[in-house]
């Protein structure tokens, strides 16, 4: 017999589906619609390759999202551990500047880099790449977050001092002993980061670097379904990613027994 | 024995204005089992720590077999160290945790595996080298931290009050096996402990640590028996401290004369005496009244009171305190080599 709990729970889950999934669907429809012809054509969807501004565009936010992710990484980790380990008096002043982007409009970041960004193209070009120093500033209260919460929930410490007394060196103690339990957070940190990068609109825009969401902007104004299939194309690279990340932190913990 | 000589030399640390050590001097013998002794805050740990090359020394030096390593980092200081908390990595298996220091020292993974096995059949976990230390108790994981400390064959072993987050019987399982291993291993090892028992168990020699000094450091039975300071005696043991009068390095209390040890004062002080040390007879005439006994299994605890109304407490068996109910009259007597008497 179906109890009257069931019945409503079955309903939600049914109202949270079609709430998330029907934008997705009217979507995949309009990107799918032939405009002129009537019926169906995958024509939008070939142009996220055949488009060359388009395809550039998608390079382009692709590379940003992985140069901001490693360079992110290599200024976070270490410095959050060495915090923890041997400065424990600046975390207050570094979790303050790490969430202090959070608080600044992104008009206001573009305005105030702008001076700086005068020697950054001065010195390494006019490539959209550049805009990786911008995006490391912007995804990190969101990474300082992921990686705080995975640094809390082991003893470091004690795991730092188990390694320096067994003969390992900071980088392999940071590399080979604290990484390994704190990927979860490690690899919520960068998919977090991807997905602000490959969203990020404004300071691109302002700035004048055609960014896959600027392109999608520009598209949209004359070919509205491939406009769409790139959006959606990158919402479902973002809900890919996350559903990797769910898979590989929960092997992770299952292995570790290190919660989150 | 094939362990090393330790030096520290006149250690201060200091954080802030707290002295945590103030010139601790401690020489260990090669092959030697030291503990440091302590209540919390004493620098027991801190000494260690510095030793490991954990913490650095605001002053004073740290010396291994004759060779200064003040300066030098925890990595390159070969000391394996076992911690108060459960210190195994989580993402690696029992057996690559006892092999990470040798891998460290670029050993190739056929010796580092074999030795490895080898040191957690030591500890007698041979069977469990394909778990993570989540699957296993806490004194399987200290154990295992002690196979891995001692894989890398260090030229000291540090451990860090490692059982105090043990139960009481594993504790006193795990504290025989690390005493059995270090004496098969012959390390030179530095014990840290709060616990007086635990120290007096294991090591050759204990040193007794107060406000960042060493009070005392001698053999267990030496430091029981003959305490240097009333820190010393009041620490190790629990002590009565009854009204006492020295003269001529005698000691009158309770209607008795025992010898005064070295370092009492003379004129009227307080002479530490140990529990065990106080006899009880039953005597109808007796000028001392029991107030209470207490039962702890094959001991018991029988507290009088004195005529002079000092309260004395007694350790005794349990069959031979039987005979005591609350308010019986007593005689009370000391049966000890010679009483520590301090200013009262």
């Amino acid at each position: 017999m179906i109890s009257a709990r069931s019945v409503v729970r079955g309903a939600l889950w049914v109202l949270f589906g079609l709430f998330f999934c029907f934008p997705l669907y009217a979507m995949a429809d309009f990107s799918t619609r032939n405009l002129l012809a009537g019926g169906r054509t995958g024509q939008a969807w070939a142009n996220l390759v055949t488009d060359e501004a388009l395809y550039q565009a998608i390079l382009v936010s692709l590379s940003l999202a992985v140069l901001t992710v490693v360079a992110m990484l290599i200024l976070l980790v270490p410095t959050m551990i060495w915090v923890r380990l041997r400065a424990p008096w600046a975390k207050g002043a570094v979790e303050f500047l790490c969430l202090l982007p959070l608080t600044i409009p992104a008009l206001v970041i573009v305005v105030g880099l702008r001076n700086v960004y005068l020697w950054v193209t001065y010195l390494l070009g006019e490539s959209a790449l550049t805009l990786t120093f911008v995006y490391v500033v912007v995804v990190l209260p969101f990474s300082y977050r992921a990686i705080d919460a995975a640094l809390s929930s082991i003893d470091l410490q004690t795991l730092a001092e188990a390694a320096r007394s067994l003969g390992a060196g900071w980088a392999t103690t940071i590399t080979r002993v604290v990484v390994p339990n704190i990927w979860s957070g490690v690899l919520s940190a960068a998919f977090i980061s991807i997905a602000v990068v490959l969203g990020e609109f404004t300071i691109a825009s302002l700035s004048g670097y055609e960014t896959l969401q600027v392109q999608i902007v520009l598209i949209g104004k004359s070919d509205g379904p491939t406009s769409v299939a790139a959006s959606l194309a990158t919402l479902l690279f973002g809900f890919a990613l996350l559903l990797i990340l769910s898979l590989l932190t929960r092997g992770r913990r299952q292995q570790t027994g290190v919660t989150l | 024995m094939t362990g090393v000589a330790v030096e520290l030399t006149e250690l201060t640390r200091l954080y802030g204005p707290t002295r945590a050590l103030d010139g601790l001097t401690l020489h260990m013998q090669p092959g030697e089992l030291v503990a440091l002794l302590g209540p919390s805050g004493c620098g027991k740990t801190t000494a260690l720590r510095i030793l490991a090359g954990l913490d650095e020394a605001t002053s004073g030096t740290v010396s291994v077999d004759g060779v200064d390593v003040s300066t030098m980092p925890a990595n390159k200081r070969d000391m394996g160290m076992v911690f108060q908390a459960y210190s195994l990595f989580p993402h690696l298996t029992v057996l690559d945790n006892v092999a990470f220091g040798l891998k460290m020292r670029g050993k190739a993974k056929g010796d580092r595996l074999s030795r490895a096995a080898e040191m957690l059949e030591l500890v007698g976990l041979g069977a469990l080298g394909g778990r993570y230390a989540k699957e296993l108790s806490g004194g399987q994981q200290q154990r295992v931290a002690l196979a891995r400390a001692l894989a890398i064959q260090p030229r000291v072993l540090l451990l860090d009050e490692p059982l105090s987050a043990l139960d009481a019987k594993v504790r006193t399982q795990l504290r025989d096996e690390i005493r059995r291993v270090q004496l098969e291993v012959g390390t030179t090892t530095l014990f840290v402990t709060h616990d007086q028992e635990e120290a007096l168990a294991v090591a050759d020699r204990v040193g007794v640590m107060n406000k960042g000094r060493l009070e005392q450091l001698a053999a267990p039975a030496e430091l029981y028996a003959h305490p240097a300071t009333p820190f010393v005696a009041d620490f190790v043991g629990l002590n009565n401290k009854v009204p006492a009068q020295v003269s001529g390095g005698r000691a009158a209390l309770l209607g008795l004369t025992v010898p005064a040890l070295s370092g009492s004062v003379d004129g009227a002080g307080l002479a530490m005496v140990r529990p065990e040390s106080v006899t009880v007879a039953a005597d109808p005439t007796g000028s001392a009244k029991v107030t209470s006994v207490s039962f702890l299994g094959a001991i018991s605890r029988v507290i009088v009171t004195a005529a002079d109304g000092s309260v004395v407490t007694a350790q005794m068996a349990s069959s031979a305190a039987r005979v005591f109910s609350p308010g019986d009259a007593v005689t009370v007597g000391v049966d000890a080599e010679g009483v520590l008497v301090s200013p009262a």
